[in-house]
């Protein structure tokens, strides 16, 4: 847990999520949700079963319509942008979902290239060290030709993350990537995304809820709560386990029971 | 040691101060001989206050614990002062770890009740309007989306177009085959039984193969890639959606429709009316049989008559109607893929679903087309 080696982020905001509000039917998830993404940081979205941290991350990446509010990621209002707008922004980011999504009818390659070749006029003999080279960076060179079926859980995760990269995008969402990982997956997964921090710079947002990942990874969280609809602390998480004066987020930190 | 033996003992004055002393196993095994045991002892006794002596018990589960608790409560009901003796801590540690509220918590939400008749028309008819808004919102977009592949040919995922090219029609042409061959057999044996009444096996050919490319080639072979291929269609993005991929697929910055639909109806509107055309000699074909084995006409008679039957206008106009019925097949089968949301259960309800709509939408265009060609003709 040497936070000596997590890159300084800039002050610059490269996401605001202003006054948003998410509503499935009649039920109302979050409410008056507002709070920045700095460029560089890797921020993370925390809080118990239910509080709607994947609907957030769902719809800040624009996969709901959100009931009110902006989202403005690059400079960009996804919700009052046009189609040509919300093309180039998708460019700029890459999500890893949580089942990994990877294309099940196509090779690592072709799910990792299918970008590639749809967003850019690179030749094949760029797109194909590209490739590569994205497969290596997360561990996989090799398994150019290997279905996802042939893969364990913690090499589609890494597979999706090179996907999610093959555009080199400013900003990756990560939907809860320790998911159904064992520990020592996990901490190569953590490692990964701390390198890639640090290497490239790129932003990264992540929904998780498993600790040593937080502690390890996080330059800010944000920890949502089910009853508030919202945001019930921000900041680092280290300060938080210890000098939060709700109980809900020392709890939560320090992984006590409340019954 | 087995956990099906007990023994219940009880002592005290009737009416007065109980003790019942449970020993042995008190466990799922034995609380339903033990609990109408019990019930007899104490009514026998009558006890104005009751003691449970727990201390014999050598193993005791959680509906063992139940068992106590629901004495505890039963003697509570009846005013009876109740206590327990000799609880060991295993027994204590059980007995804490039921919580008692639950028994009688009430359930978040009330349990389903069975709707009546009449409510279940409304929602059949509520789900019905709702699902052809879907059908129609869908078709807006297919529609949209056909239009700018036909002006953007570049952008159309050929590759996956040929792969389903060969699903739909190559690995569909020895069923379209059989069945068709089976059909024309069929057709021409039946209507020869009665024009030989009138010695006219002689038309037996054209009614075929008029009757063929007119109307059942194209609804035949329809009909066969609504099953084969519009359920394909639903199951694999049915499934796509259940794993994310259609998401994945929105966030990379993709069409859905444009990149998993196109290709399907592309595939289907350039192969479907060459199975039609394949339907359609497989059928005279399969007359042909009937007419040289059973009406005794030669070949050339035969090939003569059929084609004697048939003009350019019908052949183009049966191929008009395969396109379009592609279209609607391949569509219905991929809204209904896009339509599902939840697990397997609702992949294997689009699937059976996009079958279904299809054949309705076959018989549907089949008979406006019939009307509209009879004006025209």
């Amino acid at each position: 847990m040497d936070n000596t080696e997590l890159r300084t982020p800039n002050s610059d905001p490269i996401i605001t999520v202003e006054n948003l509000t998410a509503r499935f039917g009649d039920e109302t998830v979050l409410e008056n949700v507002s709070f920045e993404i700095y460029r560089g940081e890797i921020f993370i979205i925390l809080g118990g079963s239910g509080c709607g941290k994947s609907t957030l991350l769902k719809h800040m990446i624009g996969l709901h319509e959100l009931a009110s509010g902006r989202v403005i990621i690059n400079g960009i209002d996804i919700t009052s942008a046009d189609d040509n707008e919300m093309v180039k922004l998708r460019r700029s980011m890459g999500m890893l979902f949580q089942s990994s999504a990877l294309f099940g009818s196509m090779t690592l390659y072709e799910n990792v290239a299918l970008p590639l070749m749809e967003f850019t006029r690179l030749p094949l003999k760029i797109i194909d060290p590209i490739v590569k080279t994205k497969l290596g960076m997360v561990g996989l060179s090799g398994y150019e030709n290997h279905l996802p079926s042939e893969l364990s859980g913690g090499m589609k995760k890494r597979a999706g993350i090179a996907r999610a990269m093959a555009l080199d995008p400013t900003v990756l969402f990560f939907d809860e990537p320790s998911a159904g990982l064992d520990p020592v997956t996990s901490a190569e997964l953590d490692m990964l995304i701390r390198n890639l921090n640090k290497g490239i710079g790129t932003t990264m947002v992540i929904v998780t809820h498993e600790l040593e990942s937080i502690f390890s990874v996080a330059h800010r969280i944000i920890m949502l709560d089910k009853s508030k609809k919202g945001i019930i602390a921000e900041g680092d998480p280290r300060e938080l386990k210890e000098h939060s004066e709700n109980p809900r987020v020392t709890n939560f930190f320090n992984r006590k029971a409340t019954h | 040691m087995p956990h099906d033996q007990y023994a219940l003992s009880v002592s005290g004055e009737k009416g007065g101060s109980i003790i019942l002393s449970i020993s042995g196993s008190a466990s799922l095994d034995t609380i339903s001989l033990m609990l109408p045991e019990i019930k007899t002892l104490l009514e026998e006794k009558h006890p104005s206050k009751l003691t449970a002596d727990l201390g014999n018990i050598d193993y005791l589960d959680s509906a063992g614990a139940l068992l106590l608790i629901q004495l505890e409560n039963e003697a509570k009901r009846k005013s009876v002062p109740f206590a327990y003796l000799n609880m060991s801590d295993k027994v204590k540690g059980i007995m804490t770890l039921l919580d008692r509220d639950a028994i009688s918590a009430n359930p978040i939400i009330p349990e389903k009740r069975t709707i009546g008749f009449f409510e279940r028309i409304g929602e059949a008819s509520i789900n019905l309007y709702d699902d052809i808004l879907e059908v129609i919102s869908f078709g807006g977009e297919l529609t949209l989306e056909i239009i700018y592949s036909l002006f953007h040919l570049r952008s159309v995922r050929w590759t996956d177009v040929i792969v389903y090219m060969k699903k739909v029609g190559v690995d569909g042409l020895p069923i379209v085959g059989l069945i068709t061959f089976l059909l024309g057999l069929i057709l021409a044996f039946m209507s020869s039984l009665q024009l030989k009444q009138f010695g006219a096996n002689i038309y037996v050919p054209s009614l075929l193969s008029l009757a063929m490319v007119r109307e059942l080639g194209p609804i035949m072979a329809a009909i066969l890639v609504a099953g084969r291929s519009g359920s394909a269609f639903a199951a694999e993005i049915g499934t796509m959606k259940v794993n994310e991929e259609v998401d994945a697929l929105i966030t990379m910055g993709f069409n859905p429709v444009r990149f998993l639909a196109i290709p399907k109806i592309f595939a289907a509107i350039m192969v479907v009316p060459i199975l039609t055309l394949f339907a359609d000699l497989f059928a005279i074909i399969g007359g042909l049989v009937i007419g040289v084995f059973f009406l005794d006409l030669t070949v050339y008679t035969y090939v003569q008559q059929s084609i004697k039957a048939i003009t350019i206008f019908n052949i183009v106009t049966s191929m008009i109607k395969s396109v379009v019925l592609a279209i609607l097949i391949a569509g219905i089968g991929c809204q209904r893929g896009f339509m599902v949301r939840g697990g397997a259960q609702d992949v294997g309800n689009a699937t059976t679903s996009a079958v279904v709509a299809a054949l309705f939408l076959i018989i549907a265009v089949d008979s406006i087309f019939a009307v509209l060609l009879s004006y025209i003709e």
